[in-house]
């Protein structure tokens, strides 16, 4: 019988440089701890600015288990609002997404501005002489964005988005240039995929390269896709792990060995002939060759976001083991025909009934029950320790096939869980 | 409006059709279940509402007539991990109607509810399903199939069986 711990003992105990203990999976005090530590800590991923295009545009979002409200306001700003009346901490919104200048609560009508103030409530002569301008909604204290991804942080001091993003922030300059106007816009609307598992389990297989060739070895053999080779032994791709637990698999060596335009994308520029005119436009042709040569990153933003070559996926973690995957494509401004197919390859893939992710969800569940066994104890992370190095810009880097990334968030993921 | 028996006979084939539809994705008869598409078939499972336009906005599934055969063969293959084992499944379908008719061309409805038993636990799938059905080749086959789930707005486990 599994014995509920209640206790955390050292994290040092708990990581070792080639090896992590299977409690921290499923311990639900550890859990607890990561939420204080980290999610309500750290600079989470909430939303994209393109969902909130107008102001006055709100959409739900969420930081761990808690909702977040994503807001424009009428001056442009978007703000991250907790959804909680200050009164007596009914829920103040309960749509998906909207356009509101103001929220009402049901419960004794007091109604808010989308940056948080109290403007009116009921019955006013019952607050006379008390001072209600501090009665607003909670507000995410620190919100920043990096090319349209809107970041919050629950901690009112800390680095800044920029420290935190470090050497990961050029994955998301590589995406935008994916575009011939440089943006990217999320507007197709999400999926969100449940999994009994522990949310690590997710983010460190989203930069795992062992697994592609067993996990999807049966989509792999009924349709065409040629993403096994890029995972084969004799890859030429990179792991590599950027520091504040951010990791990338890096698939540029494979498609500038291949050097075909839109490879990447498993077609040519013939088929997207519109995208390849306004990249030439934008870029010029030798540099337009290059973008559509080495394709979109496949990069996880330590703790949740996870650019996935064509779409993102927002990791929300609800419980120690309950984890939410809210996947959508990935749009470029001014590529409506790649667009058109990015959608169709993404609802193919990815979901609760999805090609790939179907069968990488059913690894989280099977690991999350295969740690509940008491031995051995450890999950070995020391693939490729021998052959790691660091690449001319000082990152740890490795075969395609190995664990330098999760060694890479374990030693991020120790510093915060020590720090007081 | 006043039913007769040409009415009642065609609602039973259609019921006929439904219940074996179900029965052959219950029990795992994936060549037959592909045969019952025709060639411009449409499988659609929409997400975040039951009306929303699937070139825009992402469905759950989203298949035309070749996707739904690479999700067959990927169900074949053996390798389907979530999959293997087999989700063990009865879909219970009620309140079939026939919704309209033209020319040859009928317009199906009914509620289903799916009871899902794998390794993860128990699942409840309840959802409206709507037919475009067709004869063709001397048999009743699906020209669409559009599967709305009560809950397609709200975080879903894997749903990887043909529902
Ligand atoms: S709880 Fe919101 S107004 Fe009373
Ligand atoms: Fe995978």
């Amino acid at each position: 019988m599994p014995v509920t711990q209640t206790h955390i003992p050292e994290w040092s105990d708990l990581i070792r440089a080639d090896r992590v203990h299977g409690s921290l999976y499923s311990n639900p005090a550890v859990f607890e701890e990561e939420l204080e530590k980290i999610w309500y800590r750290t600079w989470v991923y909430v939303g994209h600015e393109s969902e909130v295009p107008s102001a006055n545009d709100f959409v739900m979002k969420s930081i761990g288990p808690q909702a977040v409200i994503m807001a424009r306001g009428e001056d442009g700003e978007v703000r991250l609002l907790q959804n909680r009346c200050p009164h007596r901490g009914n829920q103040v919104c309960t749509e998906a997404s909207g356009n509101a200048r103001t929220f009402t609560c049901p419960y004794h009508k007091w109604t808010f501005a989308n940056d948080g103030k109290l403007t009116a409530f009921a019955f006013a002569d019952g607050y006379e002489g008390q001072d209600m301008s501090h009665l607003s909604l909670g507000r995410v204290p620190r919100v920043a964005s990096y090319r349209g991804f809107v970041f919050g942080s629950l901690a009112t001091e800390g680095p800044s988005l920029a420290d935190h993003l470090g050497g990961a922030a050029e994955t998301i300059d590589r995406l935008c240039e994916t575009s011939p106007e440089g943006e990217v816009e999320i507007t197709a609307g999400f999926l969100q995929h449940r999994v009994q598992a522990n949310w690590k389990f997710v983010m460190e297989n989203e930069t795992d390269g062992y697994h592609p060739g067993f996990v999807h070895s049966s989509i792999f053999s009924v349709a065409d896709s040629g993403i096994g080779g890029l995972y084969g032994p004799k890859s030429t791709a990179l792991t590599r792990s950027y520091g504040n637990g951010h990791t990338e698999i890096d698939l540029r060596p494979e498609f500038r060995r291949l050097g075909q335009p839109m490879g990447w994308f498993g077609t040519t520029v013939e088929r997207l002939p519109d995208y390849a005119t306004s990249m030439n436009r934008s870029y010029g042709t030798e540099k337009a060759r290059e973008i559509m040569i080495d394709g979109t990153p496949h990069v996880m933003i330590f703790p949740n976001l996870f650019i996935a070559e064509i779409q993102i996926f927002v990791l929300q973690a609800r419980a120690v083991d309950d984890t939410i995957q809210h996947v959508t494509a990935l749009q470029f401004k001014g590529a409506p025909d790649l667009n058109r197919r990015l959608r169709q390859q993404t609802m193919g893939s990815v979901g609760p009934a999805g090609f790939l992710l179907a069968d990488d969800s059913e690894m989280y569940e099977r690991t999350q029950r295969g740690v509940a066994a008491r031995t051995p104890e450890w999950i070995f992370l020391g693939r490729g320790e021998h052959r790691e190095r660091d690449d001319a810009d000082g990152f740890r880097v490795g075969h395609a096939t190995d664990e330098v990334p999760s060694r890479g968030m374990w030693q991020h993921y120790r510093s915060l869980m020590e720090a007081a | 409006m006043q039913a007769d028996c040409k009415d009642d006979t065609l609602l039973r084939d259609v019921e006929q059709f439904i219940y074996r539809e179900a029965r052959l994705q219950d029990e795992y008869q994936y060549e037959a279940w592909e045969a019952l598409w025709t060639d411009d078939a449409i499988y659609w499972l929409p997400a975040n509402d039951a009306d929303i336009d699937p070139e825009q906005q992402m469905s759950i599934i989203y298949d035309n007539r070749s996707r739904i055969g690479v999700r067959v063969r990927q169900l074949l293959s053996g390798k389907r991990h979530t999959q293997e084992p087999r989700s063990r499944l009865r879909h219970f379908v009620t309140n079939v109607e026939i919704l309209s008719r033209e020319r040859e061309e009928i317009r199906a409805g009914c509620n289903v509810m799916v009871f899902e038993s794998n390794l993860r636990g128990e699942t409840v799938w309840a959802a409206r399903t709507e037919y475009l059905l067709r004869p063709e080749g001397g048999t009743m086959r699906m020209a669409r199939k559009k599967v709305a789930l009560v809950n397609n707005d709200r975080p879903l486990y894997t749903l990887s069986f043909l529902i």
